[in-house]
């Protein structure tokens, strides 16, 4: 399989990829890790006549964590340097968890989390983490900077709001407002393959209490889900068996999954259920035997 | 010089772009169309047909070879992003006179049948073993888990990585 033929450029500086994309309107794609666009081009689901090739950009391939806690994340950094990062171990459990369940490994040496939010797959993993963080993302374009929280950055399958002549150059995660915890669960047929059904938590504690929640859902239903009633049910509370309960249900609720060969809706819809019980369950633990 | 026409029809309208690569340790000058696949351009331009393909969709990784000593789908990068990069392939593994200790462990722990995936497999656990030259059998499962192998069921696969990691670490 071929792409269509397009032009092909690989400017040096965001000023010049700008003005390029800016030329070339509505038909020219950021190429990244390129581990979505070019198999898409590959299937002509994607036929830009300008590809501007961003990976020469000096100084995007960073991931960092300011004095205030925000976590930011640079265009050019792949998955694998967030798999192995011992920055996110040590501060941010939702983010270390998803990093190593991203596609397989060879992919993400090439991959990168910004990609996955602008690719805005329903099935993208980064995206349910980054809205359950409450993250957004950091668009340049010839007029400057904005900032995009994530929950208004995908408008729909495979869509963002990004003007044509705009690159995410970031995406970063506010500081915590209380001791962070919660991970990612992906159920998968195998290594590789599209979530059946994906879950992240973060949560944020205070001694007991529950100082922020995010609960956010891949893969049963036509985007990510951001499940905000689950998560306002928790906070302010301590993080006891009952709210758990209460929040699986509100999420097992919220879910919109579809029957297919990966399984049944009842079985996603449960398997949603399953997932927020073992995570939040998990955090339930921690704080338990930190108090003992 | 490589020169690769995908279209020959009406070439003379394609921007085609000189890239300068390193395949298996020689430099390497090649004209090619942008949107050519670096899997296309190691296996027609310059005829190394070891990387094989298999899915044509960053599924299976046969077509596995290392940019800069890390793995990458081959079907998945254009040509004219590798330029200025070192590409190894799996002829780029073996000497002329001897196997390299992953060659041989695929060898002497029958870590193949068909042979289809046995290029990208050793690919994946040659960036592997360089990183990490002493893994755990779940850590060679780990690293290989972007490698489909649809005949030997892994575990001669996992045994072989294994092998040559001793053998590399002169413990066999």
């Amino acid at each position: 399989m071929y792409p269509s033929r397009f032009r092909y450029e690989a400017p040096r500086s965001l000023d010049e990829a700008i003005v390029l994309l800016h030329d070339g309107g509505d038909d020219a794609k950021v190429l990244a890790g390129g581990q979505s666009l070019v198999p898409l081009m590959k299937l002509r689901f994607a036929s830009p006549e300008l590809v501007v090739d961003i990976n020469n950009l000096p100084g995007l391939d960073y991931h960092r964590r300011d004095p205030d806690g925000t976590i930011r994340v640079g265009a050019l950094c792949r998955h694998v340097d967030l798999e192995h990062s011992e920055l996110l171990k040590a501060s941010q459990p939702t983010m270390a968890a998803v990093a190593p369940l991203v596609a397989d490994p060879i992919v993400r040496n090439r991959g990168t989390l910004v990609g996955s939010l602008c690719h805005a797959d329903p099935q993208g993993d980064w995206a349910s983490v980054m809205l359950a963080l409450g993250g957004s993302v950091v668009a340049q374009g010839p007029g400057g900077t904005r900032t995009i929280p994530v929950a208004d950055f995908v408008t729909g399958p495979f869509e963002n709001v990004l003007e044509p002549d705009e690159i995410a150059v970031e995406a970063f995660v506010p500081p915590p407002r209380g001791t962070p915890a919660g991970g990612y669960l992906k159920l998968e047929r195998r290594v590789g393959d599209f979530a059946t059904v994906g879950v992240a938590v973060a949560v944020e504690t205070s001694g007991h209490t529950v100082t922020r929640a995010g609960i956010a859902l891949t893969g049963v239903g036509g985007s990510t889900i951001g499940v905000t009633a689950a998560a306002e049910a928790l906070v302010g509370e301590p993080l006891t068996a009952q709210q758990i309960e209460l929040a699986a249900q509100l999420a097992a609720e919220a879910a919109q999954p579809r029957t297919d060969h990966r399984g049944s809706a009842e079985y996603k819809r449960h398997m949603v259920r399953t997932f927020v019980t073992r995570l939040l369950g998990r955090i339930d633990e921690t704080a338990e035997s930190a108090v003992a | 010089m490589t020169i690769i026409r995908e279209d020959a029809q009406d070439s003379a309208q394609v921007p085609m772009r000189r890239i300068t690569i390193s395949v298996n340790g020689a430099r390497t000058v090649a004209e090619v169309e942008p949107r050519l696949l670096l899997s296309h351009l190691i296996r027609r331009g310059l005829g190394l047909t070891g990387t094989h393909m298999g899915c044509d969709t960053t599924n299976c990784g046969a077509c596995t070879v290392l940019v800069d000593g890390k793995p990458v789908k081959s079907c998945t990068m254009l040509a004219v992003q590798a330029d200025g990069h070192e590409i190894t392939t799996v002829e780029g593994m073996a000497t002329a006179s001897e196997l390299h200790p992953l060659q041989e462990g695929f060898k002497q722990e029958h870590g193949l049948q068909c042979g289809f995936c046995t290029p990208g497999m050793m690919l994946a656990a040659k960036a592997l073993l360089d990183r990490n030259p002493d893994p755990t059998e779940e850590e060679v499962r780990w690293a290989l888990s972007g490698n489909l192998c649809r005949c030997t069921g892994y575990q001669n696969i996992v045994k072989s990585v294994l092998w040559a990691a001793d053998k590399l670490r002169g413990e066999s």
